[in-house]
């Protein structure tokens, strides 16, 4: 009995300890506010930001490498929930770049569909030689459908001030 | 040429999944897309293998020698649970996109009884070190063969057109049985 229960305490702690050495060995640095910064991305991997995609532009906010309004799509709404999340000062950042929408000259297009097909986010509504156009609540400016366009007929510009769009100007420095 | 046999055995005429009936819950759960079948497979074969060796060494160095024969099924559970945990974490650390695919089937693994049925079957055989190895890796390439053929039937079925009644895990079940009758013709192979 007593040599049972020796035996197995000390296999337990031999394992016990080898599985620390591996989690040590074999450690993956994750840090959960990635996931949660990259959930509050659009995850349309439009690359506006200058990184390869959102998982890496998340984490580069979370280290502090990348200002957290550097996400075009996003817009303000994101950007504030963003510091608030990452504990950012609003006022510390600069002018955010402005949220660019796609726009196709009709004039041009050809109903090639290649736009149609480069759209992560759908925004590129048409069929074969038809003309094309975008949806621009869904559009987020990746300028993914100009590079592809064989015409040159799409143009990235910014949104155009509406109601909706529109906010106080920050009052300047004196 | 007997290891040569009692692996070609273990593989093909005594598959652990479709002849023995050992672990059947990551045959259903995990075969449903090829790849992430075939990673289940790989890190069920390191798992086996593993555990196989392991368990050989505890129960001819501890258990037999200090007669204490009663702690095997408990020893054993306990050396497979770690060897799995080992494994998720390498896992985890090379590949995290099959970490990601294999999900909560990986610490699984744990309560596969073709692990722990592997290693008190080396008990029951009374296999020597090199026939438990063999033994095991037999058994785990066979799980894996399973898994990758089953899998490759599933993705077919999923395509096909099933009677509503048979759709989903009946239609596998009915597979899962047709491959089993292919593999029991090996019988009488050895």
């Amino acid at each position: 009995m007593f040599v049972a229960t020796l035996v197995l305490t000390a296999l337990g702690l031999l394992l016990g300890w080898l599985l620390g050495l591996a989690a040590r060995v074999f450690a993956v640095e994750e840090n959960p506010i990635v996931n949660e910064v990259e959930a509050l991305l659009p995850g349309s991997q439009c690359g506006q930001c200058g990184f390869p995609g959102c998982s890496a532009a998340a984490e580069a906010m979370v280290e502090g490498n990348a200002a957290v309004n550097c996400c075009p799509p996003g817009g303000r709404a994101l950007t504030e929930s963003l510091a608030e999340l990452l504990n950012i000062d609003l006022n510390s950042l600069g002018d955010a770049p402005v949220p660019q929408l796609a726009t196709i000259d009709e004039t041009l297009c050809t109903g090639c569909t290649k736009c149609y097909k480069a759209c992560p986010t759908d925004a590129i509504v048409g069929a074969t030689r038809q003309i094309h156009a975008v949806i621009s609540k869904a559009c987020t400016g990746c300028s993914k459908c100009k590079d592809v366009c064989p015409e040159d007929c799409i143009s990235l510009n910014p949104e155009p001030l509406t109601l909706n769009t529109w906010h106080w100007t920050k009052p300047e420095a004196a | 040429m007997d290891y040569l046999l009692l692996f070609i055995g273990t593989v093909l005429v005594n598959n652990i999944v479709l002849v023995k009936f050992l672990g059947l819950c990551p045959l259903m759960g995990v075969s449903n897309n090829l790849s992430a079948a075939f990673g289940m497979g790989l890190a069920t074969t390191f798992v086996l293998t593993l555990s196989a060796l392991a368990s050989w060494i505890i129960e001819h160095l501890l258990l037999v020698p200090l007669h204490i024969e009663f702690l095997r099924i408990l020893s054993f559970i306990l050396i497979i649970a770690a060897v799995v945990q080992f494994t998720e974490a390498v896992v985890r650390k090379t590949s995290p996109l099959l970490h990601k695919n294999l999900g909560v089937f990986l610490p699984l693994i744990t309560t596969n009884c073709a692990v722990l049925g592997v290693a008190l079957l080396n008990v029951r055989e009374e296999y020597s070190l090199v026939q438990s190895l063999v033994f095991g890796m037999g058994s785990a390439l066979g799980f894996s063969i399973v898994m990758v053929i089953f899998a490759g039937l599933r993705e077919r079925i999923a395509m096909a057109n099933v009677p509503a009644t048979f759709a989903g895990t009946p239609v596998s079940l009915v597979t899962a049985g047709l491959l089993s009758l292919v593999f029991m013709g090996f019988s009488g192979m050895i």
